[in-house]
């Protein structure tokens, strides 16, 4: 219910809706409840038919960065938690991008 | 020309090797711990994604999920299903409301078995879908029935600003948008649940703003972390909740800087004030009534509250769950789905006998799916 998807703007009409794609899904949401200028290129979290609010491009690279790092200093180390642990009944905690991402 | 691509949005926050160093760095810290941290996560979407990643079994031992009651479905009290169908079934409605709520079952039924029965409900993907509904049937009563958090309520406000705008009069609303700061309060009144840590809800926040839950810390001195949705994104609130707690001082942080701020959306507030007021008390499904903690219509709509205008057909007897059912003892984080006697046996989600089970957010549910 309160899941929103992260999606790119291709179009912006004089309408105030945008066409968007979420990974190869395209679709066409309302700004109504966008303050700031929407623009082909930006990213927005859409939720039950409307863009809630812009992505952050400069914080989401920044986390990027830090969980790179930290990834990369935790490779170093040796004792790291063992595999198993990182796999679920559904196998291992690898992306795929499924319909239910939708 | 931006460095960020849409797909690294999605696998940079599900990164496996990010998620192991992080719970590396969380085993680390919480063997400093002086008590168990037992953090309630509200969201649904946060349970769905701490049982679908197996987040659960990475924790150290001292480190204790509480489910939260922030799902919509599961807190719909069955007498406001059973008003769902009632207006279903009054001459030359269309009734119009989002997916979940279509399988909830109320008293006797529920709105797919009204379906069924040859009266016409739709189950939406899109808010925005009412208005051509009501477009494409201009003889006919189209009434939106509004369930959701904050996360959902502006959507509701957005479309009777253009319904009004675009002079369309034959869409009603049945409004039961509920808030997420009462809820907290009262479980933290009741101090059954001995929460002694919030992740707080992603998207509710990017509406409402960080700034809402600064009462936790000030009146309960409990440290809360606005989390995004991702399993990145849980694993480190919960690596901030732990140093907050070394640290011995508790504040409200954002780890979901990406997409929340610390006041939030202030259109989609202002918008919703524009068209809803705070109800005196609503009945929570498990929770009971709790003071000021869902919306309503403001009276100047009064022509377009399907509430008012269907007052005399629709039932408002109280309706208690199934006996057997303990989803209201989960919603307080009382008990684990586990703790049923029915959980997976009579109650599944392909017939459910509590909410908990129906909606792809609550705890049984993300259990059934994932832990069993």
């Amino acid at each position: 219910m309160c899941l929103a998807i992260p999606s790119k703007v291709l179009k912006v009409d004089e309408n105030n809706m945008a066409e968007v794609d979420t990974l190869g899904v395209k679709r066409t949401v309302s700004l109504d409840l966008i303050q700031e200028e929407v623009k082909p290129g930006d990213y927005v979290l859409i939720h039950v038919g409307y863009a809630m609010s812009k992505i952050d491009e400069k914080f989401a690279l920044e986390s990027i960065e830090v969980y790179k790092q930290l990834a990369e200093a935790a490779a170093m180390e040796e004792d790291a938690i063992s595999p198993e642990k990182l796999v679920n009944e559904d196998g291992p905690l690898l992306y795929k991008p499924k319909a239910e991402d939708e | 020309m931006s460095n960020l691509t849409l797909k690294d949005l999605y696998t940079k926050f599900r990164d496996p090797a990010t998620i192991k160093a992080l719970a590396k760095e969380i085993h680390k810290l919480a063997d400093k711990l002086d008590e168990p941290m037992r953090v309630m996560e509200i969201c649904g979407g946060h349970t769905h994604t701490i049982m679908k990643y197996g987040i659960k079994q990475l924790m150290p031992e001292n480190i204790e999920f509480i489910h939260g009651p922030g799902c919509p479905v599961c807190v719909m009290p069955k007498e406001r299903i059973d008003h769902a169908i009632t207006l279903a079934k009054q001459p030359g409605v269309i009734l119009t409301t989002l997916g979940d709520m279509i399988r909830v079952p109320g008293s006797k039924s529920s709105l797919a078995k009204t379906r069924a029965d040859g009266y016409d409900i739709r189950p939406l993907h899109s808010t925005f879908d009412v208005l051509n509904i009501a477009k494409k049937n201009p003889d006919k009563k189209v009434i939106f029935f509004a369930i959701g958090f904050e996360t959902t309520t502006p959507m509701t406000a957005a479309l009777m600003k253009r319904a009004f705008n675009e002079g369309i009069k034959n869409i009603y609303y049945h409004i039961n948008h509920v808030l997420t700061p009462p809820p907290m309060r009262a479980i933290m009144d009741s101090g059954e649940a001995r929460i002694n840590a919030f992740i707080a809800p992603s998207h509710v926040s990017v509406i409402i703003g960080a700034k809402s839950y600064q009462f936790l810390v000030d009146e309960y001195n409990t440290p809360v972390v606005v989390a995004g949705f991702e399993p990145v994104d849980v694993m480190e609130s919960i690596l901030m909740l732990v140093k907050q707690k070394l640290q011995n001082y508790p504040r409200v942080e954002n780890q979901y800087k990406r997409a929340a701020t610390w006041d939030g959306n202030v259109l989609a507030q202002q918008m919703t004030e524009e068209f809803m007021e705070i109800r005196d008390t609503f009945r929570w499904r498990g929770l009971g009534d709790i003071p000021k903690s869902a919306l309503k219509l403001k009276d100047k709509y009064a022509q377009f509250d399907a509430e008012k205008i269907y007052a005399n057909v629709l039932p408002n007897e109280h309706i208690d769950d199934h006996k057997l059912c303990i989803c209201g003892k989960i919603l307080k984080g009382l008990a684990k789905p586990t703790d049923c006697k029915v959980f997976g046996t009579a109650c599944t989600p392909s017939s459910p006998l509590g909410s908990c089970m129906v909606s792809d957010e609550g705890a049984c549910n993300a259990y059934y799916r994932y832990a069993r």
